[in-house]
């Protein structure tokens, strides 16, 4: 009886320490000034205000960092899906002098610490007229994504039996067909669940956004723009936190549409390449 | 998922002209990913090894002139006690976080495995939640709770009776600004490792804990001699990523601190930054950021070798 009831406590504080930052942030959005400002804080919303969203998006350049947000993760998923794709599909379903280096590779790329690269790649992209453009951005997103999605979509495709598609051929079906029409709509949900996944990374990315656009502040992304909220909403809490949930919104809807897959697919898929 | 023993894939040998194409296109599907890997990751980092054998701050950046001067930069930043202070508070932040990370984890883990179904799915729920919260969004809340004058650490410490942190300034001290980096990083890993290691753990039959618990073992002897070493390869294969994860956690800092006050959280990889960015010295910045990925191959060879037995354990 004590052991269950200590148990609850503990598996409640743990609930509250988890969910207490993001609780705060929302509620901080929703709050009127003086309730912010008031020297003791209210823990329940008791009037509610949508005033700080409006001065979030208010704020100049709001549509555009959110546009080259969506561009750049966008941009990089799109390709880094149809790049990894191909590759899925040779180490997946073809035998081949090399199989085993290239996933060695894709594993060992998996790992790169990117934080390294930040000068190289500061460097190249000054020498080849990139810096200040969201395609060197995008492309560094898509290198950043592509090992993973690599190795997801491998083993998204390595789950669907050859015999589907070999009893397609049978039938009559090329193998272009035969992957078209029976692996493909199998194969939706995990390029779905990959993708959305890549598209979280490269939403969130800030190192290199931070490096590679400098001059053209129009062109700078969402968390570059909210990580110096001082410099556009000084000390007005409700509205940083207003935009600070506007950017979390897209990546805990995407959370929500994936759940089953959050704690098993990728818990696996991260552990175990 | 299985890397030294891949999946056996049907051979299938067709005569004639389809023959050479089966040859060549395996090739063909991987050439993107593997043009892709060489320009945009390969490149790079043959690009910072030459840029750290060079002389090469803002002039050369400019004019693309830049000498070798052979081993000159790693001489001179391994010289440099800095460098030194950097390296010690690089290990310490990263001991500190990952032995706060596992021991938590670990904790949150076997307490998920003894909750009941509800209790359960709430606390997977808050978990997930944070791990759902993107690292910019998690940076700015915590400064919002930190802050001096309306922030809810400060009136909460007050409130439990602790006078002086009545608009306490968290960031302008070196050590409470350090703490608060630790506290954002833990708080932020838990949930990969506790889920990870609670999945693990689900897959250890009932019945070994059945008959400890029939032997009269405590709950520390049941983990001790069963769950722990049923799961040494995962708790490996987890301290192995933290430590990488933590060794390269740059934004945190970054954003937070700029690795300040002074030098109070300045890491390997916000040391390099700082030195490339703000100095202008690129070949500095790139020699320690190589001393910086020599340490994490260290922490990668030993991942590797933990996944090498993971595998052949599974």
């Amino acid at each position: 009886m004590i052991g269950r009831i200590s148990r609850t406590a503990a598996a409640l504080v743990v609930f509250v320490i988890s969910v207490f930052p993001v609780y705060w942030m929302v509620l901080t959005a929703f709050k009127p000034t003086k309730d912010i400002q008031g020297a003791t804080p209210t823990f329940l919303p008791a009037s509610i205000t949508l005033e700080h969203f409006g001065t979030a998006i208010a704020a100049k350049g709001f549509f555009s960092f959110w546009r080259n947000s969506l561009l750049v993760a966008g941009g990089a998923v799109l390709l880094a899906l149809v790049v990894a794709l191909l590759a899925a599909f040779a180490v997946a379903r073809l035998q081949w002098k090399g199989r085993r280096a290239f996933v060695l590779m894709v594993f060992i790329a998996q790992m790169t610490p990117w934080e390294a690269l930040l000068i190289p790649i500061y460097v190249i992209a000054r020498d080849t007229g990139m810096l200040d453009t969201l395609w060197m951005l995008t492309l560094v997103y898509f290198m950043i994504t592509l090992p993973f999605t690599v190795v997801t979509l491998r083993g998204f495709l390595a789950a669907i039996p050859v015999d589907l598609e070999e009893a397609a051929q049978v039938d009559g079906c090329s193998r272009g067909q035969a992957f078209r029409r029976v692996v493909f709509p199998l194969l939706a949900p995990g390029l779905l669940a990959t993708s959305l996944f890549g598209f979280i990374t490269a939403w969130n990315e800030f190192a290199f956004a931070n490096v590679l656009i400098i001059k053209d502040q129009d062109d700078r992304t969402l968390p570059v723009w909210l990580s110096s909220f001082n410099n556009t909403f000084g000390t007005d809490w409700g509205a940083t936190m207003a935009a600070s949930t506007l950017f979390m919104l897209p990546v805990l809807l995407i959370f929500v549409v994936l759940q089953g897959r959050v704690t098993t697919g990728i818990v696996g898929g991260a552990v175990k390449g | 998922m299985t890397l030294l023993a891949e999946r056996p894939v049907r051979a299938t040998a067709p005569a004639g002209p389809r023959r050479r194409k089966r040859v060549v296109l395996p090739y063909l599907l991987i050439a993107p990913t593997l043009l892709a890997t060489a320009y945009l990751l390969l490149y790079p980092l043959i690009r910072n090894v030459i840029i750290s054998l060079q002389e090469f701050g803002l002039p050369q950046l400019v004019r693309g002139d830049a000498e070798f001067v052979g081993l000159a930069n790693y001489a001179r930043v391994l010289a440099d006690p800095e460098f030194w202070g950097v390296v010690r508070r690089t290990l310490w932040f990263t001991a500190i976080n990952v032995v706060l990370i596992m021991v938590l984890s670990t904790l949150v883990a076997l307490l998920l495995v003894r909750l009941n179904k509800w209790l359960r799915l709430l606390v997977m729920g808050g978990l997930v939640l944070t791990w759902a919260t993107p690292i910019i969004a998690a940076t700015t809340v915590f400064q919002w709770l930190f802050q001096s004058r309306l922030g809810v650490v400060n009136w909460a410490l007050t409130a439990l009776g602790f006078e002086q942190y009545r608009g306490y300034t968290w960031f302008a001290d070196g050590e409470a600004t350090f703490g608060i980096l630790v506290t954002l990083i833990v708080w932020q890993s838990i949930p990969f490792a506790a889920l990870s290691l609670y999945a693990a753990m689900i897959t250890v039959p009932q019945e070994l804990y059945e008959a400890a618990r029939i032997d009269g073992a405590g709950a520390w002897r049941v983990f001790s001699t069963i769950t722990f070493p049923m799961l040494k390869a995962m708790f490996g294969l987890i301290t192995c990523l933290e430590v990488i994860w933590v060794v390269k956690a740059f934004v945190q800092i970054w954003v937070i601190s700029q690795g300040g006050p002074g030098q109070a959280t300045t890491t390997l990889p916000v040391y390099a930054f700082q030195v490339a960015q703000s100095l202008q010295r690129y070949d500095l910045g790139a020699a320690v950021s190589m001393l910086m990925v020599v340490l994490l191959v260290l922490a990668l060879l030993a991942y590797f070798r933990q996944l090498y037995r993971q595998e052949r354990e599974a």
